[in-house]
């Protein structure tokens, strides 16, 4: 197949219509410009939706308590709903089959030192799977496991922040932190996505904490994350029955929308999804309505210089050209011109969205504007069928010029 | 060489048809120099343009050394035309963006030459023509007869059987159009067969066999003694 005279010629007629070239060149370049602007725009916009998720586990259900606000089952209003570990060991076991990560936790504040270094800070009780729930990332040490949470041992692990603010001297892991009092070992660093809150955080054996603070086995809150494998639908439908269930187990009306609150990421996951599904399905739309613009463009344009070159044609006809060399020299010099106007546009468009898509990102919030590599290789293998086509047409015509035609017209 | 009896074409006009050549019986041989004449539209045009191949007959038989030029695919036509033709048009007809050189290796080109051979033969031809110097030159820096001799070589190039020459001095001077004839006598003289089509007597009388046309059929088919232009003009 690869003929070098060919090329020699495709080249000369390319270089020597250097106007038609261009022409022909911009159409296919400029509609993958705004093909690939256009996507990273759209990609962007996706980012930044997506992102507002990103911290926590996507797939977490939080289970929280409160005051009921209607009478039910003889049961007045007012009343406080409290957690307490049946209830936790109840979620989990009950719903087993659905539930793919578990903790329980407790919120309480706490004054913190370390030689002489002091400051207030959150203190998260809760059992070892927290770490995946709420996607804590381990620095240094480890996170609590089951050992902590049976011997309820007096073990933190303690944020980023928290060892910058109280260890100024030297480093945290394996000294003793005193909370109000009591001395905790620190077992492990972290550090977490979720920003500077997160990391100023305190994390200890929900054991340990319900034994010291108040001795009873209270729960301020229950979380799980369903299984990932689990359909979106199916799990918005978990999250329902978590919710009717739960406020059976506590004689709550079941329209009260206070005692026993549920909150399900799958609800605003499928939200997020359709919303940046339906921008993708119009950067889609829009996107491939411009490349068959500057497809049609092309094909246009061949149909004009086959016009324009009939005489030629025929000349070389005349001179014995093949049907068949006439057809490839002129689909190879459509490819070769969109193959590279093509790739022109999109490095332009690569180009253009590096260089405003910091300005983007700082004003119009959008995160990470650009382009997937596969949706490029797609783009350019469309474009070269493109050119294929744009050139096909016109070439399969001209191969049929009769050379006493193409002649005819002096 | 070329043998053509009851030849027969016609166009279709609207709803009728125009019937141009009726029944041509026409024998050539090798080394001949045959000038073709008629007034416009007796037909002379078609007839060179069937023997070309670039047209087809619709009846009546046509060999050409030895093989029916009959129904060809383009392909095979295409074939044909680069074996067995060389071409020379009234306006030369040379691709406007090659050079001189580039011009007359086109047909060795589709004779699927190496590089290295197209360019040597091809070089080779326009010292023949003279124009060796102008190699690099595009046609539109070359004169009228410059390119028509540029158009010679090309046609030589791929050392065919026959060359055919639809009205070669057409858009050229007097004394242009005399030069030209006259390498074509030289040609002739090497052993070339020459068909040509004019409608100017003097350019028939430098040729050796003059054939008359009128209304698509021969009206005259008669050996000339050739005038030479070199001695006499």
């Amino acid at each position: 197949m690869f003929d070098l005279d060919l090329w020699r010629e495709i080249f000369q007629s390319i270089n020597k219509n250097k106007l038609r070239t261009v022409l022909s060149g911009f159409t296919v370049a400029f509609a993958v410009l705004l093909f690939t602007v256009l996507f990273g725009i759209f990609g962007g916009l996706s980012n930044t939706f997506e992102d507002s998720f990103k911290d926590d586990a996507e797939n977490a259900i939080f289970i929280r308590s409160g005051r009921t606000t209607k009478p039910y089952k003889g049961l007045q209003a007012g009343r406080r709903i409290q957690f307490k570990n049946k209830d936790y060991d109840h979620v989990k076991t009950d719903y087993e089959e659905n539930i793919q990560y578990s903790t329980s936790r407790l919120f309480k504040n706490v004054e913190a030192s370390f030689q002489g270094e002091k400051n207030s800070y959150t203190l998260l009780a809760v059992n070892p799977d927290h770490q995946y729930l709420e996607k804590t990332l381990i620095k240094e040490g480890r996170f609590i496991n089951s050992n902590d949470l049976k011997n309820k041992t007096k073990v933190v692990v303690i944020g980023r922040l928290v060892e910058e603010d109280l260890f100024v001297k030297t480093t945290a892991l394996g000294k003793y932190v005193n909370l109000s009092g009591i001395q905790y070992k620190v077992i492990g660093i972290f550090t977490d996505d979720g920003g500077d809150d997160q990391e100023r955080m305190i994390y200890m054996p929900i054991s340990t904490a319900q034994q010291i603070y108040g001795s009873n086995d209270y729960i301020d809150q229950i979380l799980v994350t369903y299984k990932p494998e689990m359909k979106i639908d199916d799990a918005i439908s978990f999250g329902i029955t978590l919710e009717k269930k739960l406020k059976e187990r506590f004689s709550v009306a079941p329209n009260d929308q206070r005692a026993v609150r549920v909150f399900n990421m799958a609800e605003q996951t499928q939200g997020a999804r359709r919303f940046s599904g339906g921008l993708y399905v119009i950067g889609l739309i829009i996107g491939f309505g411009t490349l068959i613009a500057g497809i049609v463009g092309i094909s246009n344009i061949m149909i004009f210089i086959v016009k324009e070159r009939t005489k030629e044609l025929g000349i070389r006809k005349a001179l014995g050209a093949q049907p068949k060399s006439i057809v490839s020299m002129i689909i190879i010099e459509s490819i070769v011109i969109t193959f590279v106007a093509g790739i022109l546009g999109m490095l332009l468009g690569v180009g253009l969205l590096e260089w405003i898509g910091p300005l983007l990102e700082e004003k119009y919030f959008l995160k990470d504007p650009s382009i997937s590599r596969s949706l490029v290789i797609t783009a350019t293998i469309i474009i070269i069928i493109a050119g294929i086509m744009a050139g096909y047409m016109p070439a399969k015509k001209a191969s049929k010029i009769k050379p006493i035609v193409a002649l005819r017209n002096d | 060489m070329l043998k053509i009896s009851q030849l027969h074409k016609s166009y279709p006009i609207g709803d009728s048809s125009l019937h141009v050549l009726k029944g041509i019986d026409l024998e050539v041989e090798s080394g001949e120099m045959v000038a073709i004449m008629g007034s416009s539209g007796s037909g002379k045009s078609t007839l060179l343009n069937i023997i070309g191949i670039l047209d087809e007959h619709d009846s009546g038989e046509y060999t050409l050394d030895n093989v029916t030029i009959k129904d060809l695919t383009e392909k095979k036509a295409a074939i044909y035309r680069n074996k067995f033709l060389g071409f020379i048009f009234q306006s030369f007809n040379l691709i406007n963006y090659k050079t001189a050189l580039e011009n007359v290796a086109l047909p060795l080109y589709y004779q699927g030459l190496s590089r290295k051979d197209r360019q040597e033969k091809a070089k080779f031809h326009l010292e023949k023509v003279g124009l060796l110097d102008w190699a690099h030159h595009l046609p539109n820096e070359l004169s009228g007869g410059q390119k028509q001799r540029v158009a010679i070589a090309r046609a030589l190039a791929a050392d065919p059987k026959l060359l055919l020459a639809d009205e070669p001095t057409g858009a050229l001077d007097t004394t242009t159009s005399y030069e030209i004839m006259e390498f074509l006598q030289q040609l002739n003289d090497e052993g070339k067969t020459l068909l040509i089509v004019t409608h100017e007597e003097d350019i028939a009388a430098m040729c050796k066999r003059v054939v008359r046309l009128r209304d698509g059929i021969i009206m005259e088919d008669k050996l000339v003694e050739q005038v030479r232009v070199g001695e006499n003009v």
